[in-house]
């Protein structure tokens, strides 16, 4: 896993990279480095397992248990496997340069949105979880402590 | 159009609506009287409790949002509430849940609305719907087009919704519900829209996407590099316009736009624009009356040049 400085770095030398299969490869890689960094920061250990044959998606899915925003993310995954996909099995595609920079657009917001979330991991609980029925932990029910 | 989907719905605008997007509630006020739909606004509306209150105590949040309901509903009399802004929709959606699965929301909403002295909301009481939908369902795609006066068809357009929109998924219980729903996973129906109205519209992968709106004041510039990223990818699709659907995000991607240029040096031209200013244009509206002038980013030129205004 390599430092998150470097994952950035690296996403945005691939965006021309002149051998498009090899690039997508390594960004659906990186693309698990920043997912393994979450995971990490919560103390667990990044699993090795495959969600619809991608460990990107299983990653995605353990980073989100029981971090419900974490969900803002899972669409970005499926797009950077699905760009992956694109550029792997159509290689000959004349849009191959075009997906190739969009998939590096893609891993370069999933990069950044864990990074955001890694230095302040409670913002952004309002737009994306809601966590609808919650237990009576404390400072959950503000209101009532106070009475109203 | 029958008589049913003629019906008057209450129109929630909130906050932001009379703020940072005035532009977006001027542009769905003119677009439904050109649609020939009548918005009734809910009277003495209050904050939904997005998004600060949700934070420290989601029941408030929860009571908040019912209250809006209850006008509605019991006050005004109708069976449909349309917000435009996707923080109220989601709010509203939310507390509509709550109301109906957990037993300590329905206390808590009791209690507060018989001390504020008025009806408390009963889940199952109105129906909140977001101007997407209301124009989708009382419109849809062929009455939109047979009423276009200026085609979008030299316009290009990725459309973004944002995370409130579809997310969490279990809130939105008509969301993924077969052939014509909404999606949660590949959102469409302002894709539809703007289609109908002649707009090319771009393959945009990051149309749910963060715009970063939660970091905006405490940590700017992961705001305003997750704004880039999303200008970028817009203009590598080929866009010339962002169509938002959300206050928030529509705010934070002019705003960090700007920011952008001054703080990191990165130029974008891609417009970012109402989807209801898109398609009170299509509908032959001037740029005064969908609000053009009151956003931060400047498209007035963009659509002189195509004969839109």
């Amino acid at each position: 896993m390599r430092p998150l400085d470097a994952i950035e770095a690296r996403i945005e030398a691939l965006a021309a990279s002149p051998d498009a299969a090899a690039a997508a490869a390594e960004l659906l890689t990186l693309g698990e480095e920043v997912l393994e960094h979450w995971i990490c920061a919560k103390d667990e250990a990044p699993t090795q397992a495959k969600k619809e044959g991608f460990r990107l998606l299983a990653l995605h899915r353990q980073g989100a248990k029981d971090v419900p925003s974490f969900n803002a993310c899972r669409e970005t995954c499926r797009e950077l496997v699905y760009h992956h996909n694109l550029i792997i099995m159509q290689p000959g595609h004349p849009e191959t340069a075009k997906r190739l920079r969009m998939a590096g657009l893609v891993a370069n917001h999933l990069y950044l949105f864990v990074r955001g979330k890694l230095e302040e991991s409670q913002l952004g609980e309002f737009c994306c979880s809601s966590k609808p029925v919650r237990s009576d932990a404390a400072g959950d029910n503000i209101g009532e402590q106070r009475g109203i | 159009m029958n008589e049913v989907k003629n019906k008057p719905v209450a129109y929630y605008p909130g906050c932001a609506l009379e703020g940072s997007g005035h532009s977006y509630d001027r542009s769905t006020r003119a677009v439904g009287k050109a649609l020939g739909l009548d918005l009734v606004e809910v009277k003495d509306w209050n904050c939904c409790g997005a998004m600060e209150v949700k934070n420290i105590d989601p029941k408030l949040q929860t009571y908040l949002s019912s209250r809006v309901m209850s006008i509605a509903s019991d006050d005004m009399g109708f069976d449909q509430v349309m917000a435009p802004c996707n923080g109220c929709y989601h709010n509203l959606k939310k507390a509509e849940y709550d109301l109906a699965n957990d037993a300590d929301s329905v206390a808590v909403t009791e209690r507060l609305s018989e001390k504020a002295g008025h009806a408390t909301y009963k889940a199952g009481g109105i129906e909140t719907i977001h101007a997407l939908d209301w124009i989708k369902d009382k419109i849809g795609e062929d009455g939109l087009q047979s009423r276009i006066k200026k085609s979008l068809n030299a316009v290009k357009i990725a459309n973004y919704y944002g995370c409130m929109y579809t997310r969490p998924r279990h809130i939105f219980p008509e969301k993924d519900a077969g052939p014509g729903s909404e999606s949660t996973s590949q959102p469409h129906f302002m894709d539809d829209l703007l289609a109908a109205a002649g707009a090319e519209i771009v393959e945009y992968p990051l149309k749910t996407a963060c715009c970063g709106g939660a970091h905006t004041l405490s940590d700017s510039d992961t705001s305003t590099k997750l704004v880039i990223n999303l200008l970028r990818a817009a203009e590598a699709a080929g866009a010339d316009v962002i169509a938002t659907e959300c206050p928030t995000c529509h705010s934070g991607l002019e705003m960090h736009q700007v920011r952008a240029e001054k703080r990191f040096g990165v130029e974008t031209s891609v417009k970012i624009v109402y989807f209801t200013q898109l398609l009170g244009l299509a509908l032959g509206l001037s740029a005064r009356e969908v609000g053009l002038h009151e956003n931060i980013s400047d498209s007035l030129g963009f659509f002189k040049e195509k004969g839109l205004a």
